[in-house]
This record gives structure tokens, sequence and C-alpha cells, in this order.
């Protein structure tokens, strides 16, 4: 607290008081109403009854655990027992969004490696602009298009048997594939630019150096470049798990017919089965959930919180 | 044992621009060879071809013998030792130095042994648990050479080492290097715009300028018996006068500088160049060379003392006579004249200076 006190009067003074309260109004802001607050009330809204408007502030609203019972022990009417299907879902999430991680890590230590390590100048900034433009199609619109892509009449399976490489069309929307793709593909971005940054830094000697003392390709990633760029590989990848768990639009358009997403199980709640108490539990869960494993993860690979800041 | 290094016409080019143009020389097994020269002279990039991160346009480079085209920066017997030193930040010393040897899958025991004889060559033994960063500029740079020596090279490649350090920790080196290759009996390679580097610690010199090797000599020889106009005036401080030639006959010549009289010079005798009469050319005379108030009949000529500058062992005075300026050095306080203004007499020995045809000098 005093530091951020010793920081604020640093700053008006080298910026002018009015700029300095503006600075302070907007972050406060920004953090209490639009993060904490929303959360906090998600919070407490978890911890409540299911009530009609009317009794809402009546005194039947008290706190209670009933919501987080029901994802651990399900419905007492249909028969009670450990609520295996909303956790099975909640697990097959979790994989699932470590999967598609390692996928857009695969796919982008490379692109990022070369992007900032080989190319230079124009080409360099070409490479860069090819990688944002096309986020500027919404989400909604490419997870479609990734749709027509990979569906049964599609241009994959059309070119596929074509060329006779299969003679059936492939279910890949049921088998997860376009999923997999849609979602991979949807937060690459986040994944490339940590990395790029990470690794731009790298001094290029170091990797010369390694080529020089005999080490091949494989020892300069594993012994210099990957150790080097450790903070930006978490923090790319904290960032796809943590929206790929999160993520409604992908696995609702993409996902196949068996598949559900632990998001599309808080949508249900919050909107068809207009339990908003049960939808807060369950997105209090997921996040819970998601935040211990990224830093039960942190702690196996030995990266501090701190160095994902850099 | 030790290998030859032989640069033979390489060239090399980047578009339009040549880097390094024709160099064809034999650097011998054992010495300790430097090639120096301001920056963009081409040095670094011959170091890159030596090293094999670069490929000749042109030409060959052979090591031992053997050409090595296509030959990458692992496979061939040189280490090399960057400017910034490139040690791994995340490991520590003794895993720096091992490093090489990791890569060649030597179990750990035998890596950790070897770093621990390689940091008692560089007088600092025990230290190899210690992080990079808690170590001083000198000692990071005994550990990029541990580093560079683990896995016995052939030769040893230094890309401007001492840069970074400051003049004390520098001299210091400069001895320590030495030493370290008459230890260690290998080929060093080295390179450096600064000519105290190259002279006090080398064998033999190649000066560069502008792609082009002009000089490969030992220091005194270099220092001396320049080869041509830039290496006269980069290596050393040295007075530029431009002249033309009057009488060229046996032995000496006779070239007016725009003093008052024309100077007689000696030519044909390994300094400098015998040239034609009416030939443009200039005239080196190293500052030291200059003797004030001496008894020399020759070459002799009165000069106003026009500023004085001190540097404590040494004193520069620049004088003019004519249109001419010169500068003068003397060790402390010399001959007495002094002060700006005062009117001295000067002298040079016709052997002390260098006739050269006109050539691009050394930019200050």
């Amino acid at each position: 607290m005093r530091e951020i006190g010793r920081f604020f009067s640093g700053f008006a003074n080298r910026n002018g008081l009015p700029v300095a309260i503006y600075l302070l109004v907007a972050v406060s802001t920004w953090i209490f109403v639009l993060v904490i607050l929303p959360q906090l009330t998600m919070f407490d809204f978890s911890f409540r009854h299911n009530l009609p408007p009317p009794k809402i502030g009546g005194p039947e609203d008290v706190h209670t655990l009933e919501q987080y019972r029901y994802f651990v022990m399900g419905n007492e009417i249909t028969g009670g027992g450990v609520n295996t299907l909303d956790i099975a879902v909640l697990f097959k999430t979790l994989v699932a969004a470590v999967f598609v991680t390692i996928i857009d890590l695969a796919i982008c230590y490379p692109v990022a490696y070369l992007l900032a390590q080989s190319s230079e100048g124009s080409a360099k900034r070409l490479l860069v602009l090819a990688l944002i433009v096309p986020f500027w199609v919404n989400e909604i619109l490419r997870a479609f298009a990734f749709r027509i892509l990979f569906g049964a009449t599609g241009v994959i399976n059309g070119a596929g048997m074509q060329l006779g490489l299969w003679d059936a069309p492939i279910d890949f929307i049921g088998g997860n594939v376009a999923l997999y793709a849609g979602l991979a593909y949807a937060y690459i971005l986040l994944m490339i630019f940590p990395l790029y940054n990470a690794i731009e830094s790298l001094d290029r000697n170091q990797i010369e150096a390694a080529r020089d003392m005999g080490a091949s390709w494989a020892q300069v990633h594993r012994r210099v470049v990957i150790p080097y760029a450790k903070p930006g590989i978490a923090s790319g990848s904290t960032m796809v798990f943590m929206l790929t768990a999160g993520a409604l639009a992908a696995p609702q358009i993409l996902g196949g017919p068996s598949s559900l997403w632990f998001t599309q199980i808080i949508y249900q709640w919050f909107n068809s089965g207009g339990n908003w108490p049960r939808g807060s539990a369950y997105a209090v869960i997921l996040l819970a959930i998601c935040i211990m494993f990224v830093l039960l993860i942190m702690r196996v690979f030995k990266v501090s919180i701190g160095e994902i800041g850099r | 044992m030790t290998k030859d290094i032989t640069l033979d016409h390489v060239s090399v080019s980047f578009g339009d621009y040549t880097a390094v143009d024709d160099a064809h020389l034999t650097i011998a097994g054992g010495e300790f060879f430097s090639f120096l020269g301001p920056s963009g002279c081409g040095k670094t990039t011959l170091l890159r071809c030596i090293s094999g991160f670069q490929e000749p346009s042109w030409g060959e480079v052979r090591i031992g013998g053997k050409n090595m085209a296509g030959v990458g920066p692992n496979k061939r017997p040189t280490a090399l030792i960057f400017q910034n030193l490139a040690l791994f930040p995340l490991m520590s010393v003794a895993d720096n130095i091992a490093f090489p040897l990791e890569v060649r899958g030597i179990d750990r025991k035998a890596r950790r042994k070897r770093a621990d004889e390689l940091l008692e060559l560089i007088a600092l033994p025990g230290q190899g648990d210690k992080k990079v960063g808690e170590l001083s500029g000198g000692q990071k740079q005994r550990v990029a050479i541990a580093r560079a020596l683990a896995v016995e090279p052939d030769i040893l490649l230094l890309d401007e080492p001492l840069s970074a350090l400051d003049l004390k920790l520098r001299q210091h080196m400069r001895r320590e290097l030495r030493a370290i290759q008459q230890q260690v009996g290998l080929t060093f390679i080295y390179i450096t715009h600064d000519q105290g580097e190259a002279l006090t610690m080398s064998d033999r010199v190649a000066v560069m300028s502008r792609g082009k090797v002009e000089q490969v000599a030992d220091p005194r020889t270099v220092y001396d018996q320049p080869a041509s106009s830039f290496v006269a005036s980069f290596v050393g401080e040295n007075n530029a006068l431009p002249g033309k030639v009057l009488e060229s006959g046996d032995g000496r010549m006779v070239i007016d500088i725009g003093l008052a009289a024309p100077v007689t010079v000696a030519a044909g005798k390994g300094r400098g160049r015998k040239l034609k009469v009416g030939e443009a050319c200039h005239v080196f005379v190293r500052p030291e060379s200059v003797a004030i108030n001496g008894d020399g009949d020759i070459n002799r000529f009165n000069a106003t003392v026009i500023r004085e500058e001190f540097e404590g062992q040494v004193r520069h005075l620049i004088v003019k006579s004519g249109e001419t300026e010169l500068r003068v050095t003397q060790v402390g306080y010399g001959n007495g004249a002094s002060g700006t203004g005062a009117s001295v007499a000067m002298s040079f020995a016709p052997e002390l200076a260098v006739p050269l045809p006109i050539g691009h000098l050394a930019s200050a």
C-alpha cells in the first residue's frame, strides 16, 4: 500500500495532479467496479437459494452451500449419490483445455522463434500483420466458417474425397476435430505474442555460442531458448488454458452432439434453467479449479507468478 | 598437431556491399594472430567465415588443409568467444563451462571434473556453483575462455572480448590472455579495433580497412614500416604530410611537404615506398620521431607552438610551420621548449620518415 502511495505521489510530481487523479480514478474504477465487484456479487449469489423474485431479500433468503452440494452430490430427488455427470464434464473440459494449450504451444513456439530470431524489418512486420488481421473476423463468424470447413460436405471432406484420400465423409464435428481446431485457432495470438516477446529479447549470440560449442538445434532449444522463454511460455499457456476452459461460443457451434463443455452447463443454469445461484456456483467452481490447476502446473515447472508479469 | 588456417582469396558480399575483399593469408598453428581495423572493416565477417557462421561468397577457408565449405560451426575445430561473451545467464558457472561437454553427451561427473580443472586454469577455483551474474567483468571474461577451452579446440576465435572492460582491467586481461595462450599453446585469432591490444598481444597482425587486408606483419613492422597510408595513419599516431616528390635517387628522395625547405627521406630500405619524381604522396612522421632543438642538420625547420596538450607522462605539442601542422610528442618535459607561441627548431631523421603513395587515411 505504501509503495502504491509512493508511486502515486511520484507520478503526480512528474505528470501533474489532474493526470494522476485521472489515473487513480480510472484504475480503481476498473479494478473495483469492473473486476472485483461483479465477481463478489457472483460469489455471494453462489451461496444463495434459487428463490422467486418476491422472496428475494425475505426471511428465506439466507446463505447456503446447497449449490455446491449439488455439484458434488447431485439432486436428492433423482437419488443422490455423486454427481458424476457434471464432474465428468468439468474434468473433460480441463483435459480438452490442456490439450488445446499443448497444440497451441506446439504450433506457436516455432512460429514465435522464427519471427523473433530469424526475420527482420519489413518481413517481420508483414508476418505480424498476417497473424493479426484474420482476428478482425469475429469469433462467431470464425466458428461457423470452421463448421463449414469441417462439415460432412465441407471443404476438407470435399477435397479429401476428390483426391481419393478417403471415400466416405469423415465426421470431423462428431470427432471434435473441428472443436479443437477452432479453439486452438481462437486463442493462438495469446500464445504467440508472449512467446515472441520472451524469445525476441534473447541475445542471438547465446544461440550462436551454443551452436559453436557443438549443440544441435534440439539442444539449443532445450538448454538455451526454452529456459529463457519459460515465463513467456507460462504466460501464454495460462491465458490459452483459462480462455479455452471458459470458452462458450466455439463449443456451442463446433462441439459434436456428444460433447458438452462445462461452460455450456453454466450457461444452461443461467439461461434455460433459470437458476442463477447454481450457475454462479458452477462458474466459481470452474474459476477456482482452473486457478488451482494453473498454480499447480506452475509449481511443477518452477515458474513463479512474478515471472509471468515480465 | 596444431592446424594452419588458410584464407584462400576469401571474399564476402552482402548484395552490393563487399564486406571482405579478397583476403588471402595463412595463420600458423599456435600463433596469436590479430585482425585490426576500425568498425565496418570486415574483420568480424572474416572471423565468422573462420568460425562457420558465414560462408565466403568466393574463395575458401581451410583449417589444417581441409576445406571448411559446408562444415557448420558446431563441426569445426574452432571455439568462438563473443564480444558480449554470451554466457548463459540461467546456468551456473560450472554448467556454462561444461556446456560443450554436455551437448556431447559426456556424463555429469566427468563434466564437473573438467569444469573444475578449467576453473583452476582461469584462477577461479571453487566458484563453479556461482551464478554468472555474481561474477565481475573480468571473471566473466575468464569463464568465457574456460568454456571455449572445454572441448580442447585447435583454434580460439575472440571477437573484441575486452571491449566492455575498463582500461585497467583491459590491460590486465591482455597479459592474462597472452599468458593463457602460451600456456595452452592454441592458435588465438583475435579481432579488435584497439591497436594497443593488437600490438601488445599478437605475434602477427593483419590490418584491415574497407574489407581489404592492408598489411600482415609482426607488430613492430606494422608500426615502423606501414605498407599503406591507411596502416600508417591507423596504427599509432602519425603526421600525414601531403607532398610531392622532387628528386628520387639512390636510397633517398627529396619531397616538398610545404615546409620552408624540401625534406629528405630514406627510401627503399623497408620504410615506405620508392616513388617517382612528380608523384603526389604522403610523408608519415611519427610525433615521437620529431626532435625539438635537436642537433640534427637534415630536415631542420622552425615552427611555432600553437597548442600544448599535457597527458601526464607525455606532452603533445601542436606546431605550425608555414601551412603545415605537426603533432610532436615529448616524454616528460623534453627539451624545454613550451608555451603557446614559442618558436622552436625541429628536425627528424630521414630514416624515420615514411613516404607512401596517396591512399585513404584512417578517419580520426
